[in-house]
């Protein structure tokens, strides 16, 4: 019979060791889950806020997701190639960095932007440091802090408008004809023209990606039961936000608007549930998580309010990054007979 | 035994770069190569300093006692700086805004007190000079490239004067200046990736360089083999290939079963 097998280059093929036996030491923890799995659960539940900003902007949202992936996942498989490495864009994690460095801009950007702030994402970030995982900071944040050097396209806010006028009259006018963002009037001190209900659905200006709370939080639960992330980053991230604010209000103190708005603005939701989860940059003890959430929040309400810009989602997310390594080496678990204190 | 003044020369801007290769004042490297403009100010003042108090230095070399040396050349260095900061807010005033703190700065820059430990302390004034001549104008070099990139993505001008108006428009109305490039990020990301580049640059030819030597010595030992053929037909390819390396490598077991 061996002779048979070694005479035919076919059979021979065939009888290669299968792709999933593995030789490791316990516990033998076996789990369907993998990278790919994860980042596709990832793409889709960032899919009802990206059908919503297509919805609401325009097919030149559309085209902006689609030329970001195609970039993110071409400069992947493109450096990969060069540097003779395996290539990886099989596991998707470079298509949700394009979804989320498309869902970060405003609509109006040249097309060309987010394209540009994909490959840096991809190669700068992600690839000179070794890859995925191995990144130390979040490759798409990163991008959107790039990109902030064409300031005047990154800030020109086009509001939803009479679109989302025409898109449920049921609810009545929205009142977003200005071109400001709800940021935009918090900053100058003011409460927003919108409505809550507005805002919460997503019937207000900003970029692709962020303006409705609800599909967002929609996607983060399917993420929460899908296990994809746990409960501590967002919960201690937007709770922060949410005591902070309303603590001190931007007119006194003890507002429950202001800090309703403030939750609902900007890219809160979008950075707590799916760009501080990131699993390289983010600690892997739920302590850990809860400190860097509460220090995510903390810096991101200190941007709002103190900084020149009107958002602080993205810089203070990778400020936590950074810190990251230190949270990771303070929050250590305690081994289980092992001393109470870190020592 | 005494350096050659090409030997000076050629180590202060390529081999021996203060910049790329010693990776010294960064600080000012970063924080002054905002326009092609400044880069050369800055440049230009820090090879001044580095000449005379190189110059200096070397003439007291023998009189400066060891323990105390380090404050003599500080004391040296920092009177020369002084000299060349009075002339420049005298007849440069707008470099002086523009350069602002980092011309007094200049007095703690490690390029200049690295020279005068590593060299001026153990060689003649004339050789002295000629080697702040040369880390000088290396400095100046590794400045001016950096901020050629970063003032080019920056505004997609060069020569911008040193109070940030005027210059000379290279990239069309198409580009988008990426104004990233102007702030710390971009010297750092620019930086980076210059470096990268020198030190491949350099590997390459360290490579080859052994590569040379190991072939030298086979020829020296009358050794003649496929490997020396193989690596004529390729020499002039001008590229060193993993193959001859790896044949080089074996090179001496050979040698040794010959034996």
């Amino acid at each position: 019979m061996d002779n048979k097998i070694n005479s035919s280059p076919v059979e021979k093929e065939k009888i290669t060791m299968p792709e999933m036996l593995t030789v490791s030491p316990s516990p033998h923890v076996k789990s369907p889950e993998t990278t790919t799995t994860l980042m596709v659960d990832v793409l889709i539940a960032l899919s009802p806020a990206i059908i919503w900003g297509v919805v609401v902007f325009g097919w030149r949202a559309a085209m902006h997701v689609l030329l970001s992936v195609a970039a993110a996942v071409g400069a992947e498989a493109l450096y990969e190639k060069l540097m003779k490495k395996p290539i990886t864009v099989r596991d998707c994690s470079a298509a949700v960095t394009g979804v989320l460095i498309a869902m970060n801009v405003p609509v109006s950007v040249p097309l060309w932007m987010p394209v540009v702030g994909s490959v840096f994402a991809i190669v700068v970030v992600k690839q000179l440091f070794g890859g995925i995982g191995k990144n130390f900071v979040n490759p798409a944040l990163s991008a959107r802090v790039f990109m902030l050097s064409w300031a005047g396209d990154m800030t020109r806010f086009t509001a939803a408008g009479d679109r989302i006028n025409s898109l449920l009259p049921a609810l009545g006018e929205a009142d977003v004809v200005s071109s400001a963002t709800p940021l935009a009037a918090l900053k100058t001190g003011a409460l927003p023209s919108e409505s809550f209900l507005d805002m919460f659905l997503g019937r207000q200006g900003g970029c692709i990606g962020e303006v409705s709370a609800v599909l967002l939080l929609v996607g983060a639960v399917y993420l929460l039961i899908r296990k994809v992330i746990t409960w501590h980053i967002p919960v201690a991230y937007i709770g922060t936000v949410a005591v902070l604010t309303f603590i001190f209000s931007r007119n006194g103190m003890f507002s429950w608007e202001f800090m309703l708005y403030e939750l609902l603005a900007g890219g809160l939701m979008l950075g707590a549930f799916f760009m501080a989860t990131d699993y390289s940059t983010s600690p892997v003890s739920p302590k850990g998580r809860i400190i860097y959430g509460i220090g995510c929040g903390a810096i991101t309400v200190l941007i709002r309010f103190f900084g020149t810009y009107p958002e602080g989602v993205s810089f203070s997310i990778l400020i936590m990054n950074l810190l990251v390594w230190y949270i990771d080496k303070f929050a250590k678990p305690r081994r289980f007979g092992g001393k109470t204190s870190g020592k | 035994m005494k350096k050659s003044f090409k030997d000076i020369f050629k180590e202060g801007i390529l081999t021996n770069n203060p910049t790329f290769v010693q990776l010294l004042g960064m600080c000012p490297t970063l924080a002054t190569t905002t326009s092609v403009t400044n880069a050369i100010g800055m440049g230009l003042s820090t090879t001044v300093v580095l000449i005379f108090s190189n110059f200096l230095i070397s003439l007291l070399r023998k009189i400066i006692p060891k323990q105390v040396r380090i404050a003599a050349y500080i004391v040296i260095i920092s009177g020369f700086v002084t000299a060349v900061e009075l002339l420049i807010k005298a007849y440069l005033p707008a470099l002086n805004a523009s350069l602002g703190l980092f011309i007094p700065l200049i007095v703690v820059n490690c390029i200049i007190l690295a020279r005068a430990e590593a060299f001026a302390s153990k060689n003649d004034p004339v050789r002295s000079a000629c080697d702040g001549i040369a880390t000088g104008l290396g400095f100046t070099i590794a400045l001016i490239i950096v901020a050629t990139i970063r003032e080019l993505l920056g505004s997609g001008m060069l020569f911008a004067g040193a109070d940030g108006t005027g210059g000379i428009q290279i990239l069309g109305d198409w580009y988008s200046p990426a104004t990233i490039f102007l702030m710390p990020t971009g010297a750092f990301l620019t930086l980076g990736f210059v470096i990268a580049l020198v030190q491949k640059i350099r590997n390459t030819v360290a490579e080859q360089t052994r590569l040379k030597e190991l072939l030298d010595d086979a020829v020296k030992h009358g050794y003649t083999s496929e490997y020396l053929e193989r690596y004529k037909k390729k020499k002039n390819k001008n590229k060193v290939s993993t193959e001859i390396v790896d044949a080089a490598d074996k090179y001496p077991e050979q040698k040794g079963e010959e034996k």
